[in-house]
């Protein structure tokens, strides 16, 4: 157990900082995609909006689906809310706690991106350059033009290659007043992002901290006992096999024993451990015997008790005593993965 | 024991140093995010003004923040003076030094943001470019207020089409920028000699008091994680002593079930006593069964 104890208190010291790693490497990610995306703004008048505040929006929900998918923790939630009552009650404030931190660190991500979008200029200045107030930017003195060429001329204003409105509002003008509108935002949903997340962590000592100690700690509980409830399985599960194949070894040594007729060999007294490790089968073709035995026939899942030495019959069902000379019941095991 | 005393020591003597780093690594990403950012001057009379000073004091109003959200001891304290007296009475003056160490470390990264954004200048150039007295310098046209006003509004963009021959533009700048960097050295000057002459006529006034707020302080630190460290510990011998006694449950269900003969022996040996007596495909199943329809009671006793 000494090993278990050193790998729980490994997982539980630093579940946190593994989490906040992940959220960091998250956002760190974000800023890099966004980097090495290739922005194109269409140009056009009714795609640049649909463009700039797609690109603007979709990713981060995105990311933040990511995020989630990312917790390991998102699967013990969910078993938690759907598991029956049974024979322990189940305590919504501690639901509530797991999903509320869950969504927290989820949310990381979007935020970086939507901010580096906005702090950048590019989505906002695509988006709205049609809607660029010309009258107080504009040369005044320009001959006065439809709507639809209007807005299909300020569309181009992200494009520089092919703008040619510059007698109706200079490109550097409308780009830098957009940029400027864009950037403000981004300090804005930064500091409303920061001042939330000050008041959410600054706010919950002055109000409910008895109820929060009490959801951390069987939060905490819940998951240390589902990872201690998968290493006992998985303990289990290896002592199984080591006795089903053992006493697989041992039925095809006697069964052997028995078909051929003869004595078994004794081993000598003083045999030593290698030789106790051969389990019966000291030669080739008995090996290869044993090898095809287990590729076509796998022992059933059922393990036989130890032989009682006062040798009374067995009274109990499901246990089918083992006669050294009958042959090995072919049954057909079904496994199921639980 | 050895192990929590290891575990202790640790915490105490790098609970500063790790408040410090998270301190220093803040003021590093100040730095990082003033010269990533792009900044843009509008270049239009009445944007300037807002976007300079807006740059120049969102982003530390940010920082701060955030230096006291990612410091620990900022949710100790707060924990620490809402609490009820209970059997412990509350020391005010333990509270106000951290809460002063606290807003300390977390002034620094704002701080730099604004001397680097002063030292650099552009943010004071596209602020103040539309204030000066265009009477100080040549080159400006004897036009109406309106028009001098638009034209100083465009003295920080370097590249407008108005801006690019005139020479009274890098005058303008210069002036500012002078001006800029000159009020960024003083602010700095002022508070480093202000540091300095707190950290050395710290000792002259209630040295005992300060020792012993700063002896509490960390004992109520360390108190916090010693609590969480053996919570931790708790949980997993809970739930440890928990799945044992399911497991053992679920093997006597089992020889109730089952009607074989007890096998002699209280032990089994060797891998038999680790399969709890459970040795059949579908015990196994019908032990993770239970395990999801019918959680054990949390009581271990």
């Amino acid at each position: 157990m000494d090993k278990f104890r050193m790998i729980f208190q490994f997982f539980q010291s630093n579940q946190e900082s593994f989490m906040n790693g992940i959220c960091g490497i998250m956002a760190l990610a974000s800023t890099q995609m966004y980097s090495a995306f290739d922005f194109n703004c269409p140009c056009l008048p009714h795609y640049n909006l649909a463009y700039g505040l797609g690109i603007l929006l979709v990713p981060p929900f995105i990311l933040f689906l990511l995020g989630f998918v990312l917790n390991n923790n998102i699967s013990m939630l969910a078993e938690e809310w759907r598991r029956p009552q049974g024979r322990r009650g189940k305590d919504p404030s501690v639901l509530r706690y797991m999903f509320c931190s869950m969504a927290q660190r989820a949310m990381i991500a979007p935020a970086v991106w939507v901010s580096v979008t906005l702090l950048d200029g590019k989505s906002i200045t695509c988006a709205f350059c049609t809607s660029v107030p010309v009258e107080t930017l504009g040369n005044a003195s320009h001959p006065p033009l439809s709507q639809g060429e209007i807005q299909r001329l300020l569309a181009r204003i992200p494009c520089k290659e092919i703008y040619n409105g510059q007698q109706l509002i200079a490109n550097e003008v409308a780009v830098r007043y957009l940029r400027c509108i864009s950037q403000a935002l981004g300090w804005c949903f930064v500091l409303l992002m920061t001042t939330l997340a000050f008041l959410v962590r600054s706010l919950r000592p002055c109000f409910s901290q008895a109820a929060f100690l009490k959801s951390r700690y069987w939060s905490h509980y819940i998951d240390i006992e589902r990872k201690l409830f998968d290493e006992t399985c998985a303990e289990h599960a290896r002592s199984f096999a080591k006795v089903c194949i053992q006493q697989f070894f041992e039925g095809m040594s006697t069964d052997l024993v028995a078909a051929r007729c003869h004595l078994p060999r004794k081993a000598p007294a003083n045999a030593g451990e290698a030789a106790e490790k051969l389990l019966g089968i000291i030669d080739q073709g008995t090996m290869n015997m044993a090898l095809k035995s287990w590729h076509r026939c796998k022992p059933p899942l059922h393990l036989h008790p130890p032989a009682l030495p006062t040798g009374n019959g067995w009274a109990g069902e499901g246990q089918p005593p083992t006669h050294p000379s009958a042959p090995r019941r072919e049954t057909a095991a079904y496994y199921s993965w639980v | 024991m050895d192990r929590f005393r290891m575990i202790f020591q640790y915490f105490q003597s790098n609970s500063e140093s790790v408040m410090n780093g998270i301190c220093g690594l803040l003021a590093l990403a100040s730095v990082k995010m003033y010269t990533s950012f792009e900044f843009s001057c509008p270049c239009l009379p009445q944007y300037n003004l807002a976007y300079g000073l807006g740059v120049m004091f969102v982003p530390p109003i940010i920082l701060f923040l955030c230096g006291l959200i990612l410091n620990r001891q900022s949710l100790v304290m707060l924990e620490e003076w809402r609490r009820p007296p209970g059997h412990r009475k509350k020391d005010l003056a333990v509270i106000r030094y951290m809460c002063s160490s606290i807003l300390q470390r977390a002034m620094v990264a704002p701080v730099v943001w604004i001397v680097v954004t002063l030292l650099d200048g552009k943010c004071l150039i596209c602020a103040f470019s539309g204030s000066i007295d265009p009477e100080k310098f040549v080159g400006f046209p004897n036009v109406s207020t309106v028009q001098v006003q638009q034209l100083l509004a465009k003295v920080p963009c370097k590249d407008d089409e108005l801006m690019r021959n005139n020479t009274s533009r890098k005058a303008v700048s210069r002036y500012l920028r002078c001006c800029s960097q000159a009020l960024g050295w003083s602010i700095l000057l002022i508070l480093i000699i202000a540091a300095f002459l707190a950290r050395w006529l710290r000792p002259c006034f209630n040295q005992a008091t300060l020792l012993q707020a700063r002896h509490w302080s960390n004992y109520i630190d360390i108190e916090q994680k010693i609590f969480e460290e053996t919570c931790c510990e708790h949980s997993r011998l809970f739930a440890h002593k928990c799945i044992l006694h399911f497991f053992e449950s679920m093997q006597q269900e089992i020889k109730l079930h089952s009607f074989s003969l007890p096998r002699e022996g209280e032990e089994a040996e060797g891998e038999e006593g680790l399969l709890q007596g459970i040795t059949d495909q579908d015990q196994v199943n019908k032990l993770l069964k239970t395990w999801y329809y019918e959680k054990p009671p949390l009581d271990v006793s």
